[in-house]
């Protein structure tokens, strides 16, 4: 007896690929990041103030050094807070 | 010489003219150990992320400036005997902070608003 409830499709589907991250700065040949920018720093934060990591980011490990820096240079100013809830 | 930037929160209880004087203070005293202002940036009153000796805004200062590498050991002594100074913190500029600080004083996008968009 031949299966009945096999579907076949018409076009072979594809398996969804995801965009390839990048590095921001090596794209757009940024090569120096604010501590004074908190609204743009805070792109590189997690809605508790955590940092985000790498994997996620996209960062090369040059610039997520350079990034993690400027971060903590912030919140000793009080730029940006060291613990919160509902950051963005 | 090195390029340096310093920023100083002051207390918010302070009066516009205590404000300016204390601005004037640190950029003469810059002056008079051989450096060089090269911007100074007064933000004015803005609210900290957290308080500090129990204030929640503070007077921000931002002072471009270059000098010998032994100053920043002066200045440190001079801020920390002042009490109407929250917090402070001197941080040293390599050749790009220069560069952008320059391009974003003179409104040339930096490349990290782009990002955003």
């Amino acid at each position: 007896m031949a299966k009945t409830n096999e579907i076949k499709y018409l076009t072979a589907i594809k398996p969804e690929k995801r965009a390839k991250k990048f590095c921001r700065f090596k794209k757009y040949g940024i090569k120096y990041i604010d501590y004074k920018d908190a609204e743009f720093l805070k792109k590189f934060l997690n809605e508790q103030g955590k940092l985000l990591p790498r994997r996620i980011t996209g960062n090369s490990l040059k610039y997520q050094r350079k990034v993690s820096d400027a971060v903590k240079k912030a919140r000793q100013m009080a730029l940006l807070p060291y613990v919160t809830d509902l950051l963005k | 010489m090195n390029n340096y930037e310093l920023m100083v929160i002051f207390t918010p209880v302070l009066s516009e003219e205590d404000y300016k004087a204390a601005q004037k203070k640190y950029a003469e005293f810059v002056k008079d150990n051989g450096g060089t202002v090269l911007h100074e940036n007064p933000w004015g009153l803005k609210s900290l992320a957290y308080p500090i000796q129990k204030k929640t805004t503070g007077l921000y200062w931002v002072l471009e400036y270059s000098a010998l590498s032994d100053f920043n050991e002066k200045l440190k002594i001079q801020i920390l005997r002042d009490e109407t100074v929250l917090r402070f913190m001197a941080t040293k500029l390599d050749k790009y902070a220069v560069e952008y600080n320059a391009k974003r004083r003179s409104g040339v996008p930096t490349g990290t608003e782009k990002v955003g968009a």
